[in-house]
């Protein structure tokens, strides 16, 4: 008897107790669960909710990887331990054991606190209601880590998730009934909540807030201060930072956003591996850049003067939007949460095209919102189910029309 | 309660919980969403109510047999309209600082529609002491929830209860926030409000499940 059969028959024995959906998670978990279904349907799909999650996970992990060395180096060339060049993607100052480490101790506490509190909370749910515990907090607890400065206190990480994970999600009924995307209600949590930790120019480079506490009492002179691209802008500073640091990732910002190349790249795997919809990424990247260009317009005919209040965001070139900001990381992997988002195709476009239309427009008009791309998903969520049942609407009546003409 | 005869005590006491007019009702939630960021305006708030209800249920009562059902609406109004209009004017004269906090939100009493929904519920076919009792009790259900949001808002949100720093201060950096702990800024929203009393009210359902709808 192997180990495989011992757990097996341990789950037997304990089938009444009230523990167990907590077992049964760490046992799906490790082995694929040999129940299916008994009637019905008999050709099933092999990508159940668990392979669809895990193809998320390790559409991520790139990500999180890189954000370990860029809040690392952010630290170090902010601290003076490294120099800032603008060199390819594979630059031997970025890829160091120093800045991996730096990162590592910061965004690994980060991880561990999402997935322990979520996954409590889920597991506390799941016994409460006798049921199974659910998946869908995998993909979350893994997304959340990665839209958060690396400063961040986790208790305050904590109490979000908590937040997030009982009013998002568990108050709708848990995984697949949720309206919004939890790791986005998370962000806005912490955002409306605390955001003197979530944006201005102290929160994302690592070390930042110690020093300023150290200038403070005196025991440092030098300031830490990273400003994202996106803050810069709406401020009418000038951009630190090359096109091409934009788009690998060199920049500051939330741990795992930073870097469009890798989000491409996973972009693509989600594609490929059709988990992700296609239909909005790239219908969201169209709205992004027809907004980016009517502000583009609007600076170019001189609409908006040079020096007032917008420009600096209007005048970015369209297709800087792209790379800067979360917006590539909200598009590939936010908005295509196939639970909040669109269900039919053609809500799928609309949903999308909204979302990126929508993310440039807060970004530009509302610099104390510099993440248009969070409220853009969150609202667009709400819209989604309105969305569907126009297009659905239109559908029926276009059949029922064809079906007048035929019998007339 | 002894003073009372047991069927006008039920009077008192089935709004506070197991008909409360915002909990069970959701009535009157604009006005628990909009000022309940702090404790003390909350207070404030549900004793202007009550004042309003409860003379105001007495004043119809009285009125009931006189008035002709057509234009019944339009004498409630008036009634509630000439009563807030007297507590907004206290208020002003006694409390000026707090009427500021309050605002238009004393003026809205009007359209509060727990007032109406009593005065046309119960004012209208009980004697005046009966509806007297009813006025207090349900504005005491609207009051109680107001201000356990309030506190709750006050003290996740500023840290203070009644205005006065109980967590210690935030910017020097004593008691609890010596250990890092942080106001709560979205407590002072107003979506926060919708959803602690969204908390309210499934913590009471959970634990009377009568009150559960189908």
């Amino acid at each position: 008897m192997g180990l495989k059969q011992n757990l097996h028959d341990f789950k037997q024995k304990n089938k009444d107790k009230k523990w167990l959906p907590l077992f049964s998670a760490f046992h799906t978990f490790l082995y694929a669960p040999d129940e299916v279904t008994h009637n019905g349907t008999h050709i099933k799909g092999a990508d159940d909710l668990k392979r669809t999650m895990n193809t998320v996970i390790m559409a991520l992990i790139p990500c999180l990887i890189f954000g370990m060395f860029n809040a690392g180096y952010q630290h170090n060339i902010q601290t003076g331990d490294a120099t800032h060049v603008s060199v390819g993607f594979f630059s031997s100052e970025f890829w160091t054991a120093a800045n991996f480490w730096i990162g590592f101790a910061k965004i690994l506490p980060l991880v561990i606190v999402s997935y322990v509190v979520g996954l409590g909370v889920e597991f506390i749910f799941a016994i409460k209601k006798g049921h199974e515990v659910e998946e869908g907090y995998l993909v979350t607890g893994m997304l959340v880590p990665l839209i958060v400065p690396v400063d961040i206190p986790l208790w305050m990480l904590a109490v979000a998730v908590i937040f997030g994970v009982v009013i998002g999600k568990e108050v709708f009924g848990g995984t697949g009934m949720n309206i919004l995307n939890p790791a986005l209600l998370i962000r806005a949590f912490l955002f409306f909540a605390y955001p003197t930790w979530m944006s201005g120019d102290k929160v994302w480079v690592a070390g930042a807030v110690e020093r300023t506490k150290e200038i403070a009492v005196g025991t440092s002179a030098d300031a830490i201060s990273g400003e994202t691209i996106l803050g810069s802008l709406a401020q009418g500073q000038e951009v630190a930072h090359s096109v091409a640091d934009m788009f690998y990732g060199f920049i500051p910002g939330s741990v795992g956003e930073t870097s469009t190349l890798l989000i491409i790249l996973a972009a693509l795997f989600l594609i490929f591996s059709k988990i992700g919809s296609w239909r909005i990424m790239l219908s969201s990247v169209l709205g992004a850049l027809v907004m980016g260009l009517i502000f583009n317009q609007f600076t170019a005919s001189g609409i908006i003067a040079e020096g007032t209040k917008f420009y600096g965001l209007m005048n970015t070139p369209f297709w800087h939007h792209l790379l800067i900001g979360g917006f590539a990381f909200g598009t590939v992997f936010m908005a295509t949460d196939p639970v909040t988002a669109s269900q039919t195709n053609k809500g799928k476009w609309i949903y999308g095209f909204l979302i990126g239309f929508m993310s440039i427009m807060i970004r530009v008009f509302n610099p104390a919102y510099p993440e248009g791309v969070m409220l853009a998903i969150l609202l667009m969520n709400v819209f989604a189910p309105t969305i569907d049942h126009f297009v659905v609407q239109g559908n029926i009546k276009r059949r029922l029309n064809r079906a007048k003409v035929k019998t007339a | 309660m002894g003073l009372l005869p047991k069927k006008d005590a039920k009077l008192i006491t089935d709004p506070l919980l197991d008909n409360n007019p915002i909990t069970i009702q959701v009535l009157g939630i604009c006005s628990a969403l909009a000022i309940t960021a702090e404790l003390k305006a909350s207070i404030v708030m549900a004793v202007a109510v009550m004042a309003v209800l409860a003379i105001g249920n007495v004043v119809i009562s009285l009125l009931r047999n006189v008035i002709p059902s057509k234009i019944r609406i339009i004498v409630q109004l008036v009634v509630v309209a000439a009563l807030v209009i007297v507590v907004d004017l206290i208020l002003k004269a006694f409390a000026y600082e707090l009427s500021k906090t309050l605002s238009v939100f004393v003026g809205l009493i009007i359209t509060n529609c727990i007032i109406m929904g009593r005065f046309e519920a119960f004012a209208l076919a009980n004697t005046p002491w009966r509806s007297f009792l009813d006025g207090i009790g349900n504005a005491a259900g609207y009051g109680l929830i107001l201000i356990i949001v309030g506190f709750f808002r006050e003290l996740l949100g500023s840290g203070t209860l009644f205005g006065i720093p109980v967590l210690g201060d935030p910017i020097e950096k004593t008691g609890v926030y010596a250990f890092g702990y942080e106001n709560n800024g979205f407590m002072l929203l107003a979506p926060m409000a919708l959803i602690t009393l969204g908390i309210i009210i499934w913590v009471q359902r959970s634990r009377n499940e009568s009150l559960i709808e189908d």
